[in-house]
């Protein structure tokens, strides 16, 4: 091979049988070169380095080779080890420095680090196998192959606003016995369930956190069922850039990355897009009290933001914070992103806690911060949808003022507590709807709609069904005496609290979940559905269960059958979204006629045509979009009038009319039973009434101008 | 149980018989087979695996190699796997690029 031919691939040292020389700088991580591996990894503070090198899961190292001080370069280590069986190979490092928390330092060379920049992590490998607490490495590096037959594949680049996304937990969705998968709650199973997927109507599925993260984290005897404790959400990152083994039905055998890779590619195969939940604004380490990992051993004072006494700030909520905005870390941050996109094939990031990622060192908001910026204008990510959780847990909260370049989304949490609020029945709501329907432009007036995530319930938080039956948290199972989780909820339980055989509430909770869909679903901006809420699971009234691994975040797909109306309806509304472009503008409504259609692009009105009522006591709104304003008016689609009533009685909603020779038909009357709630698009039937509709009290009704 | 692997090639078909554990040391003697037999004008990798007990993924690799370097055209058949390998070239998608047939010719 012409590599062999390279003076610089042959070694120069020798310890315990093993053969080495200087490595590369560049990549930090390990690489496979010719004949060997190169280790290469950066402390700023370290004053000593040693690489720890495992036979694949053996309690002792079989060699540890001290880098020679001409093997670092600057405060970067770099070694290239020779006949490595890579695949049987983990590794990780000693670093020796200071332990002077006082001062940020917190080295302690009897410690085993993995690497920050490792591509699989082992010691996970299968979710909930119990391990050895006595291992003296118990998260260990490993390399990966990181190439892949992709054949043609390649991120879909799918415009935003023709996104619908489906917020997805790898494991919940697919372990319920129920849903009769061959390898429940893996990546592998939900290649089992795209067909489902494509037949609900969806084109993103954002999953939550895959990054690897420990299950047995915090894990405790559950107070109530007696049962444990995990963290199952995962949002408590150990490495970036490994995906979870514990999620890979091959997780054992070391191929997590291909298993992943390989449900990419047929999601992409099927039209839909990936988005990842990405977490960096804090890790597993916690406060002074946690774990050393990696990142507090190898560079303390770089990877996180300290106090002066050199206890971690907690903009998190969760014990520590990164220190995002060091240029070292912001590497990282970017490196890791570009191997997502690059090497994964991933379509967009969802940032958790985002607000961090704009705080500078001591934690203040920056009002320029390169990290966000960074990421903006990347070549690599220039086609990734990025989209922040525009809050953190230290009280920055900025939806609709998140630094974003003319490239960020948000979360629109806003849209969320307004849209509750309205269907719970709360006066005042008119305006706050108003601005939902359009995007909110008052909060992205130079951004677009597309700015705006639009979502009513989401993994944090009442699911759908729980919103409209449950009007307090019931978070008892978590073992904190009900005193976790929001309890600004806004919802509503419709009567009574919980499950009930009442068919009058059932009904109307049904009622008020495909009101919820109908909102979203002819919203401007993107809309975020949870997996499960196209059934109407239930976490029985508990709006925080990160800690569960069972029926509580497990998807019951037994609901398709008992929610069987709620199902229908959910698959044709999110078809009606797709099937109108007028519903999907990359730009704000001008509210005026630009098209010289006869009608503005939109117009608002309530039991009077032409006539809405914002004052303060009101509960009804209709919104009419003009089909020749489409795509700001470089398409012709038909004219949609949607008329919401929150009222608890039917009123009537006199109708705009139409140009002659159109006429209005039902598309959604939420008020009517399963088979007459909602007509599949083409088929909508003509009105016998063109000039008034009666709209049922607590309903929904759209209707479509052709 | 050491890797093992026979190799005839006939009738436009080179058949490969594994014997053992397919891991990244023993996928360097397979994947030296496998460019023995490109240049060959074969149609058909016929690869029995009835006495393969493992193949990690260094072993999926050289079953990617081997269309690719060999050309999209070329047939591969599984012949007799394990339930195991079937699982993993399952989960890995794999199985959508190879027939697994329980004899060749069928």
């Amino acid at each position: 091979m012409a590599t062999d031919i390279r003076i610089d691939y042959y070694p120069t040292h020798e310890q315990q049988g093993i053969k080495f020389r200087r490595g590369h700088v560049l990549p930090f991580g390990a690489t496979m070169v010719p004949n060997g591996i190169n280790f290469s990894i950066y402390s700023s503070e370290a004053i000593d380095c040693t690489l720890v090198l495992f036979e694949r899961g053996e309690a002792q190292p079989f060699a540890e080779i001290r880098f020679p001080e001409e093997f670092r370069t600057g405060n970067v280590y770099s070694m290239i080890v020779f006949d490595l069986d890579y695949e049987r190979l983990e590794y990780g490092y000693r670093m020796d420095g200071p332990f002077k928390p006082e001062e940020g330092h917190r080295f302690d060379k009897s410690i085993i680090l993995s690497d920050p920049y490792a591509k699989a992590i082992g010691g996970r490998d299968t979710w909930l196998a119990e391990p050895n607490w006595d291992n003296i490495y118990p998260y260990r590096s490993r390399l990966v192959f990181e190439d892949f037959d992709w054949e043609n594949d390649h991120p879909l680049e799918t415009p935003i606003e023709d996104l619908v996304i489906y917020e997805m937990h790898v494991r919940g969705f697919t372990q319920h016995p129920s849903s009769e998968v061959k390898n429940p709650g893996t990546f592998a199973a939900i290649r089992s369930k795209i067909a489902y997927l494509k037949e609900l109507g969806i084109n993103c599925v954002e999953l939550m956190p895959i990054y690897e993260f420990d299950e047995w984290e915090n894990s405790r005897e559950n107070p109530v069922t007696g049962g444990l404790i995990v963290n199952f959400w995962g949002y408590s990152t150990v490495n970036f850039f490994s995906p979870k083994a514990g999620y890979a039905a091959t997780g054992k055998f070391g191929m997590q990355v291909d298993e992943l890779k390989t449900l990419v590619k047929e999601l992409h195969r099927n039209g839909i897009e990936v988005m990842l939940d990405v977490v960096f604004n804090h890790t597993a380490e916690g406060d002074h009290r946690g774990h050393t990992i990696s990142f507090r051993g190898i560079d303390n004072k770089t990877y996180y933001m300290l106090t002066p006494e050199g206890y971690y700030f907690n903009f998190s909520g969760t014990g520590n914070t990164l220190n995002c905005n060091n240029p070292v870390v912001r590497n990282m941050v970017l490196d890791c992103l570009r191997y997502w996109a690059a090497d994964y094939h991933i379509d967009g990031f969802r940032f958790d806690l985002a607000a961090i990622l704009g705080r500078d060192q001591n934690g203040a908001p920056l009002s320029n911060p390169p990290l966000l910026e960074s990421l903006a204008y990347d070549p690599i990510l220039a086609k990734c949808k990025l989209v922040a959780e525009a809050w953190d847990a230290g009280g920055l909260y900025q939806v609709g003022s998140f630094p974003a370049y003319g490239r960020w989304a948000e979360w629109n949490g806003k849209y969320r507590d307004s849209v509750r609020k309205f269907l719970k029945g709360d006066e005042g709501l008119i305006g706050e709807i108003a601005q939902c329907i359009q995007g909110w432009p008052d909060l992205y007036y130079y951004r677009g709609p597309t700015a705006s995530i639009n979502f009513i319930a989401c993994h944090d938080g009442f699911t759908l069904y729980d919103l409209f039956a449950y009007n307090e948290k019931h978070n008892e199972a978590n073992g904190e005496h009900n005193n976790d989780g929001g309890n600004d909820n806004h919802s509503w339980n419709c009567g009574v609290e919980g499950e009930t055989d009442d068919a009058h509430v059932n009904q109307l909770r049904h009622k008020q979940i495909k009101n919820a869909l109908s909102i979203l679903m002819v919203s401007q901006g993107v809309p975020m559905i949870l997996s499960g809420d196209e059934m109407g699971v239930t976490k029985f009234g508990n709006n925080n269960t990160y800690c569960h691994d069972n029926e509580l975040n497990w998807v019951d797909w037994n609901l398709l059958d008992k929610n069987a109306d709620i199902y229908h309806f959910a698959r044709h509304i999110t078809r009606f979204r797709r099937a109108h472009p007028v519903l999907r503008s990359r730009t704000h409504f001008q509210h005026r006629d630009y098209a010289g259609s006869g009608y503005p692009d939109i117009s608002f009105h309530g039991t009077q045509a032409w006539h809405a009522d914002f004052s303060a006591s009101s509960r009804c709104l209709a919104v009419m979009l003009d089909g020749a304003h489409a795509k700001s008016g470089t398409i012709q689609d038909d004219t949609i009038y949607i008329a919401m009533n929150s009222y608890w009685d039917a009123l009537y909603y006199e109708l705009p009319q139409l140009p002659n020779g159109r006429s209005w038909h039902l598309a959604v009357n939420t008020d009517m039973p399963s088979g007459e709630d909602i007509y599949p698009v083409g088929l909508e039937p003509k009105l016998e009434e063109q000039g008034r509709f009666l709209v049922g009290g607590r309903s929904t009704v759209i209707l479509v101008g052709k | 149980m050491a890797f093992q692997i026979e190799s005839v090639v006939e009738d436009k078909a080179a058949r490969l018989t594994l014997h053992g554990e397919l891991d990244s040391l023993s996928a360097r003697v397979f994947q030296t087979e496998v460019e023995k037999i490109a240049n060959q004008d074969i149609e058909a990798l016929v690869l029995d695996l009835e006495d393969l007990n493992f193949m990690s993924s260094a072993g999926l690799r050289v079953l990617i190699y081997s269309k690719q370097k060999i050309g999209p055209k070329l047939a591969i058949y599984i012949v007799k796997p394990q339930e195991l390998i079937v699982d993993t070239l399952e989960k890995t998608g794999l199985q959508h690029s190879v027939t697994i047939v329980d004899q060749y010719p069928a």
